[in-house]
């Protein structure tokens, strides 16, 4: 699973670092990044395989953010997260390119689920 | 300027609007102002010309009955006093054309009276007498020379006046009869009275000759009022009449009730130069006839009019305002549901805000909390595993409860997406009630389905219909204690909309709360137990689809739901 690398871009840091954390204790490899700016430019240097995206951020929203990663990176697979009950934002992102999206808050198991059938796809 | 006042206050108390509160106490007022109001102002002149019309009838008819008597009477007298005066002058005559010689002697007197009785009729007998009184002759059928008459009133009376006409009387002769007396007075001095009686049989023939009808009776009275002719009712001649009626020598008519108490109309008049008053009587019954029938018809036509305008009147009135009330109604049921309908989106809105403020916080102490697990689990030799584990699974539910409470919440603000398609709804409800099967197993609760054949295919969205039902059967399950019957019918309505009646046996509810049910956070289980977002889901749900709901319910019977489904969506709907 060493190949596995998945960069979380939430600009709610508690969220990130803890939902990082859990993570790598599961023996995922991860770096966190709280604003879209901040994840475009780790990007370049991480190179993450999977990318878990926030769509509710201030400043770049989400969608932006996710408009920017698919031009540049077309092969990285990013996971969505939306408010709850925030379906159709959930679509809207799938529709531009997002392999799938997700409910905050989020049933750990389903995320590793969703990010191992991510990084499947793109292999 | 109290008329015109009280007069205002009443218009301006129909002009006022009733209050929602006591609206039906306010209906009643201003109805009933309303009816006397129009009754008023259709019976107060409908009265009056009632009454201006019967006194004019009256006078007018009485004028007709009583012209005629007046008329009769005046004839009737009339020919009595010709008749009288023709007598008095002949008299004269006779006192005036011979001497007192002439006259004293027996046998002329007699051939003066044959030719007296030969030409004028009536007369009875003729006598003179001189200026003490004393009889001197007599031509007739008694025995009445030397008679002294100087005491008798009639005597003097002639003395003085020249002339005189007596009363009926029966004197000597024993039958009625009346009296004329002429003085002649000579240039010499010597003064003399010839004296004649006369039949009062003439006097009857007179009256008979009015030809009066059999009802009626006419008769000569004096002012004494003993009867001078004989009368009908009253007797006959110099008996006593109590009826003498106030002096009037012109024609009088009056209304009373005779000594037998009959209604009688009295028409009469005294005679100006003789003691004697003529009276005819009809009784009122017959003169009145006419006016009688109608006075009554009058009446008649009176109370049918009144009838008539009081029925109209209520009936109009009870229209109106059954109308004002229905259109009064339905404003005020129209606000009602616009004011829920904003209460329900304003409502929306915040819970939306609510919901996404919430979602974050949640999400952070959801991985905190997982964190603490993955820790404790994690990390070999855990000291009180167990101990720690359990309140960290208890944050984790409680974490999931809210975020289900938030998932309604949401669900109830934006109502979701709608995904029309063609749907069979007997088998949406069939497969919602698939959900709930195990459960009502479990309690012992009859489930009562009964499918329409031919319901119509609608277009709606499956999973919010099925959300529509889920909650409608979750409420009625929770409404019943074990061992009831929750009972499911589809029907058609009409053309353009199907029906779905949930008719559970349950607690019910007061009308207090079904006015609330479909208010969000409005809930009557304990809480924790429910959100109280349910049925005011359901209600966006079934409007977000065109439809609507109905419910009705009684404390202790149970409640019925009843979902409206159109068969096609419109175009503004669904989006």
């Amino acid at each position: 699973m060493a190949d596995l690398k998945v960069m979380l871009v939430d600009d709610e840091q508690e969220f990130a670092t803890t939902l990082a954390e859990r993570l790598r204790m599961r023996g995922i490899e991860t770096v966190t990044a709280f604003d879209g700016e901040e994840a475009l430019k780790l990007m370049a240097a991480q190179r993450p395989n999977v990318v878990v995206l926030d769509i509710m951020m201030p400043g770049m929203s989400g969608l932006q953010v996710l408009g920017k990663v698919t031009a540049m990176y077309p092969d990285l697979p990013v996971i969505l997260l939306t408010g709850i009950g925030s379906t159709s934002e959930g679509i809207a992102g799938m529709k531009i390119g997002a392999h799938d999206y997700l409910m905050k808050p989020l049933q750990i198991e389903e995320l590793i689920e969703k990010i191992r059938s991510a990084a499947a796809k793109r292999i | 300027m109290k008329l015109r006042q009280s007069i205002s206050q009443i218009f301006s108390g129909l002009a006022e609007v009733p209050d929602q509160e006591n609206a039906p106490i306010r209906y009643n007022i201003v109805r009933r102002n309303m009816t006397v109001l129009m009754l008023l102002i259709t019976l107060v002149p409908l009265t009056l010309m009632t009454v201006i019309n019967y006194y004019e009838y009256r006078s007018v008819l009485r004028d007709e009955i009583v012209t005629p008597q007046k008329v009769l009477v005046n004839k009737a007298k009339h020919s009595i006093e010709l008749f009288l005066a023709n007598r008095l002058a002949t008299v004269n005559f006779i006192a005036s054309a011979y001497t007192f010689e002439e006259l004293a002697d027996e046998a002329n007197l007699n051939r003066i009276f044959r030719v007296l009785k030969r030409e004028f009729e009536g007369f009875v007998d003729l006598g003179l007498i001189d200026s003490a009184g004393l009889q001197v002759s007599y031509a007739g059928p008694y025995k009445l020379q030397g008679k002294d008459y100087s005491e008798q009133t009639w005597f003097e009376h002639v003395r003085v006046n020249g002339t005189y006409i007596s009363d009926v009387f029966k004197g000597y002769r024993r039958f009625p009869h009346l009296a004329l007396a002429v003085q002649h007075l000579p240039e010499n001095g010597k003064s003399w009275i010839v004296r004649a009686t006369i039949n009062t049989a003439k006097l009857d023939e007179l009256i008979a000759s009015m030809g009066l009808d059999h009802e009626s009776d006419a008769f000569l009275v004096n002012k004494e009022g003993i009867l001078q002719t004989n009368s009908k009712y009253y007797g006959q001649a110099l008996e006593q009449c109590p009826c003498v009626p106030s002096v009037s020598y012109e024609p009088t008519v009056v209304e009373k009730t005779d000594p037998k108490g009959r209604a009688i109309i009295l028409t009469y008049a005294y005679f100006p130069s003789t003691n004697f008053i003529f009276m005819l009587i009809k009784p009122q019954a017959q003169v009145m006839k006419a006016w009688y029938t109608l006075k009554a018809d009058l009446f008649i036509v009176f109370l049918i009019s009144v009838a008539v305008i009081v029925v109209v009147v209520l009936r109009l009135t009870k229209t109106m305002f059954q109308r004002m009330k229905e259109s009064d109604d339905k404003r005020a049921l129209a606000l009602r549901e616009m004011e829920h309908n904003h209460k329900l989106s304003s409502i929306g809105r915040l819970a939306a805000g609510v919901a996404h403020e919430i979602n974050n916080p949640l999400a952070v102490i959801n991985e905190k909390a997982g964190l603490m697990k993955d820790l404790i689990e994690f990390t070999p030799d855990f000291p009180d595993k167990e101990r720690f584990l359990g309140p960290v699974g208890t944050i984790i539910g409680s974490v999931d409860r809210c975020r289900a409470i938030t998932h309604r919440l949401l669900g109830f603000a934006r109502r979701m997406d709608v995904e029309i398609q063609v749907l069979d709804v007997n088998d949406v409800i069939r497969e919602t009630i698939g959900f709930l099967e195990k459960e009502a197993l479990y309690r012992n609760i009859k489930l009562n389905l009964k499918f329409a054949r031919e319901l119509p295919r609608i277009e709606s969205d499956r999973g919010q219909l099925q959300q529509v039902f889920l909650n409608i059967l979750n409420n009625a399950l929770q409404a019943m204690d074990d061992g009831g019957t929750v009972s499911v019918a589809t029907f058609e309505r009409d053309e353009q909309s199907i029906g779905v009646t949930i008719q559970d046996t349950g607690h019910g509810m007061s009308d207090e709360t079904l006015k609330h049910i479909f208010e969000p956070f409005f809930t009557t289980k304990s809480s924790g137990k429910g959100t109280g977002l349910g049925l005011s889901i359901t209600y966006g749900l079934v409007k977000k689809l065109g439809g609507d709901v109905d419910v009705q319910s009684k404390p202790g019977k149970g409640t019925r739901f009843t979902v409206y489904l159109p068969v096609k969506q419109q175009e503004s709907q669904g989006s």
